[in-house]
């Protein structure tokens, strides 16, 4: 009796193990190296040394004075700008700001107002970067941003 | 007459959709990964602020000086204290000079860590400015809050 053997397809399967393999070390390896950037941006500066640039004559271009004074433990306790007593109210600094120099668009390069912040040596960084930001511009109703003083520089550090 | 076949019943899954998403997910973290580690410090816990916005394009040949809330600063992946800063930053403008640059074409990007004491942001100025540098970035995270 003749048997006939039903008719095998000759499967052509390829290995996919190894591929898998390495597909799946790349994937571990992207997640273990994968990290959230936080966004970050800057606060330009132009500061050359003193007497490297023009000298101010003009008693109009003297700089506005930011003080900031903290306690021990590097919190902020009051500022003062221009001798005016703020507390540590920083939407009290932009308003005395706007106030002093208008929320005209400041001029580009070294035109336009300028503040020295002279802040006590233990002061953290953090209330310098919020004063900064409070004199530097601030967001209007339509999220733009308004300038105000571009020009900032720093006092002498205080031992 | 009926002939049995003897090979066991494999169940093979369909893969398909498994590599499928497995591939996305590599594509998803290759687009996504950040290689420019090197201006990032785990020690720096920025400062935030509602008006620093990314800039659209690099700056020109910065100097990125992380500062530990200590006040230990790293350059380069070593550290220094605003006494030894200067050796460091003038190794730095070594490499400027030889490109044909001088020092105020240089960008300092301060990176503070928000507790650190503000004097010794001051004092870095300061020695920066006696290596005359002129340019100084003081960064921040956008707070959108």
């Amino acid at each position: 009796m003749k048997m006939r053997h039903p008719v095998e397809r000759e499967k052509n399967e390829l290995n996919m193990t190894s591929m898998i393999d390495i597909v799946f070390l790349l994937l571990v390896f992207f997640v273990m190296t994968f990290k959230i950037v936080e966004m970050e941006g800057d606060f330009s500066i132009r500061m050359p040394l003193a007497g490297s640039g023009g000298a101010t004559s003009d008693v109009t271009d003297l700089p506005l004075k930011l003080r900031l004074r903290a306690d021990n433990q590097g919190r902020l306790t009051s500022m003062s700008l221009n001798e005016i007593n703020l507390g540590n109210d920083f939407d009290q600094l932009r308003a005395n700001v706007i106030s002093l120099v208008g929320t005209d668009a400041p001029a580009e390069g070294e035109e336009g107002p300028e503040i020295e912040i002279d802040t006590d040596y233990n002061l953290r960084y953090a209330y310098v970067i919020q004063a900064i930001t409070a004199v530097s511009g601030y967001r209007d109703e339509t999220d733009q941003v308004v300038k105000l003083i571009e020009r900032i520089k720093f006092a002498k550090p205080r031992r | 007459m009926r002939v049995k076949s003897n090979k066991p019943d494999l169940a093979e899954g369909d893969l398909t959709p498994m590599i499928d998403m497995t591939f996305q997910l590599i594509a998803f973290f290759m687009v996504l990964i950040n290689f420019s580690q090197t201006e990032s410090n785990e020690r720096v816990v920025l400062p935030s602020s509602q008006l620093v916005k990314p800039p659209e394009a690099p700056l020109d040949f910065p100097i990125i000086l992380h500062v530990a809330q200590d006040g230990e600063i790293i350059l380069g992946g070593e550290s220094y204290t605003t006494e030894t800063l200067s050796t460091g930053l003038r190794r730095e403008l070594a490499v400027m000079r030889a490109e044909k640059k001088s020092a105020s074409d240089a960008n300092v990007i301060i990176r503070g860590h928000q507790d650190v004491a503000a004097g010794e942001i001051q004092e870095i100025i300061r020695v920066a400015q006696e290596n005359e540098l002129e340019r100084f970035a003081l960064r921040a995270k956008e707070d959108r809050s």
